[in-house]
């Protein structure tokens, strides 16, 4: 089994897949922290999430903290040598706890090559939201780092295996950047990958701000898979809240689980959980485990829909939109994502890449539904209800970011 | 907050004769919103704002400081590498002809844990920085009222 057969099969048997996001620097810990996680009292798969420096390409800056035993934010899975990496995973990493590389690279060629040395062959990212937000690169360059990675991922197929790759598109920015969009950009890059030759793919939705706007996401996040990509293993993961976290710990459990009731209640497969500790600094082994735990049985308490919704509403129709608008671009998908940021069909609110178009606006509204007040160019003129206000300023950006957080630690203030 | 550094005589202004500020992130450093607050909250004090986004190499970030010659430089870090990514950075932006007196700020969460920030905040200023905030309540207001003591006196 394959990764993404492992997270349907584990699904179809009545369980929410959990998920870490754990990465340490030490191989000992690292080993520790995916044992943990398949001990955990939960359906779980296993994370090596690799460090900043890793991520940019900066070998040198992830060897001299190495050397110098200075602090890493995740495991630099290039510089160790592929015996550490091979030992980390031994016994470990099994048919039953499949293990998947997170990385954030817009440059992921080195990092492929080193998680398929080590014997892996799930990953994630995308030409778009592993671009975007997160740096310098040109789109253009990404596209193409991206396309000659699914080549060299496709490789893994000679030792008999499928590999899995999961978008990242649907979390851009972790917030404000209304669903539909966030939606487009998942399933775009999903079809990217399926049209490099990947067969076994998940599509990503990270938690926003309003229960109902994100369930609809959800919802149009699995019929736009079964739409347009009959013929692939798909399945969708949510992520819980990527913004500021409550900084109550009842708060924060409260919004976690309204992530679990997101996923089962929308049919969504997987879940990358979050920890309490989140709001202050990186999680422990067992801040983790407690985390997956909790997330499993918050699940299991919760019936799934007999009947999951499918219709996916006004998130689907804008989602819709902008994906054909895309492709209508041109018949080279990397190139027709191109040509959309140019044009601004795709236009990612307050990315500040130079690449992303910035004209597009966004609002949170009183009940926390994402809202465009601003639409650039975006192919959603007479579709999208908008919403014109003045500029944002500091102040209410701040407001808007912490919207989450005030609103689940409001009933425990007294607990801080 | 007191400061060490000696202001621009002759700072950048833009055309409109705002001052300018260079708002940006470390090489390692992918966060996003904190550079977008950042630029919004250096407009609301009367500046123009170059954010150079998320991940900038070294190289680049001197180089713009160079060519700017800005009023003021904000350096922003969440993705717990500030320490070591600040330490290399300012030693090169102090290094560098023309940026010795230059303000230059660094914030956000600084280390991987909460342990050891009095002594990160000191070396950071000992290496060169006129202020550095560790992700305190209070930073936002400390960064106001050091902008306005200090950068505010260049203003044309």
């Amino acid at each position: 089994m394959n990764f993404g057969e492992f997270v349907r099969w584990r699904h179809a048997r009545g369980a929410l897949v959990v998920q870490p996001r754990m990465g340490f620097a030490d191989p000992t810990l690292m080993r520790a922290g995916l044992l943990a996680t398949r001990q955990a009292d939960a359906a779980t798969v296993g994370t090596i999430t690799l460090d900043s420096y890793t991520r940019v390409g900066d070998l040198d800056a992830a060897g001299h903290a190495l050397r110098q035993g200075i602090a890493l934010n995740g495991y630099p899975i290039v510089n160790h040598p592929v015996d550490t990496t091979r030992a980390v995973l031994d016994g470990v990493l099994a048919e039953d706890f499949p293990v998947q590389v997170r990385h954030g690279s817009a440059r992921p060629l080195d990092i492929f090559a080193a998680l398929i040395r080590a014997g892996l062959h799930a990953t994630e990212g995308g030409p778009v939201s592993y671009c975007l937000p997160y740096g310098r690169t040109p789109l253009a360059e990404s596209v193409a780092n991206w396309a000659a990675a699914c080549e060299l991922l496709l490789t893994t197929r000679q030792d008999g295996v499928e590999p899995h790759l999961e978008t990242f598109g649907g979390c851009m920015l972790g917030q404000l950047c209304p669903p539909s969009e966030l939606v487009a950009i998942s399933v775009l890059e999903a079809l990217f990958f399926h049209r490099m030759g990947l067969r076994s793919i998940s599509v990503s939705y990270a938690q926003q701000t309003n229960p109902a706007q994100d369930l609809e996401a959800v919802t149009a996040l699995r019929r736009l898979c079964a739409e347009l990509l009959p013929g692939a293993d798909t399945h969708v993961v949510v992520y819980a809240y990527m913004g500021l976290a409550p900084r109550t710990p009842a708060g924060a459990r409260r919004l976690f689980a309204e992530a679990v009731r997101l996923a089962v209640a929308g049919g969504a497969q997987r879940l990358i959980v979050k920890t309490v500790a989140e709001a202050y600094r990186i999680p422990t082994i067992a801040e983790n485990v407690a985390a997956l735990e909790h997330a499993a049985a918050t699940a299991r308490a919760m019936p799934r829909p007999a009947d999951p919704a499918a219709s996916g509403g006004q998130v689907y129709r804008e989602a819709r939109a902008i994906v054909e608008a895309v492709l209508d671009g041109a018949p080279d998908l990397g190139r027709a994502i191109v040509l959309a940021f140019r044009r601004g069909l795709l236009d990612v609110p307050y990315c500040i890449h130079p690449d992303n178009a910035g004209r597009s606006r966004s609002h949170l509204d009183e009940d926390g539904t994402l809202r465009w007040t601003r639409l650039g160019n975006l192919p959603l003129g007479g579709l999208a209800e908008l919403r014109p206000r003045d500029p944002v300023g500091s102040t209410e950006l701040l407001s808007a970011l912490s919207y989450t957080q005030r609103t689940f630690d409001a009933p425990h203030l007294k607990e801080v | 907050m007191t400061s060490t550094a000696r202001l621009d005589p002759h700072p950048a202004a833009s055309r409109d004769g705002h001052p300018t500020a260079v708002v940006s992130s470390m090489a390692s450093d992918a966060h996003t919103w904190n550079l977008v607050f950042l630029q919004l909250l250096v407009e609301e004090l009367g500046f123009e704002v170059t954010n150079l986004g998320p991940c900038v190499p070294d190289r680049l970030l001197v180089e713009q400081c160079r060519i700017r010659r800005p009023a003021l430089v904000v350096l922003s870090s969440v993705n717990g590498h500030g320490y070591q990514d600040g330490l290399r950075v300012i030693g090169q932006l102090r290094g560098a002809a023309g940026l010795a007196g230059m303000p230059i700020v660094l914030g956000g969460k600084l280390g991987v844990s909460g342990e050891h920030r009095a002594e990160r905040v000191a070396e950071l200023r000992d290496a060169g920085f006129d202020a550095v905030y560790d992700d305190r309540p209070d930073a936002i207001e400390s960064f106001r009222r050091f902008v306005a003591g200090r950068v505010a006196v260049g203003r044309p």
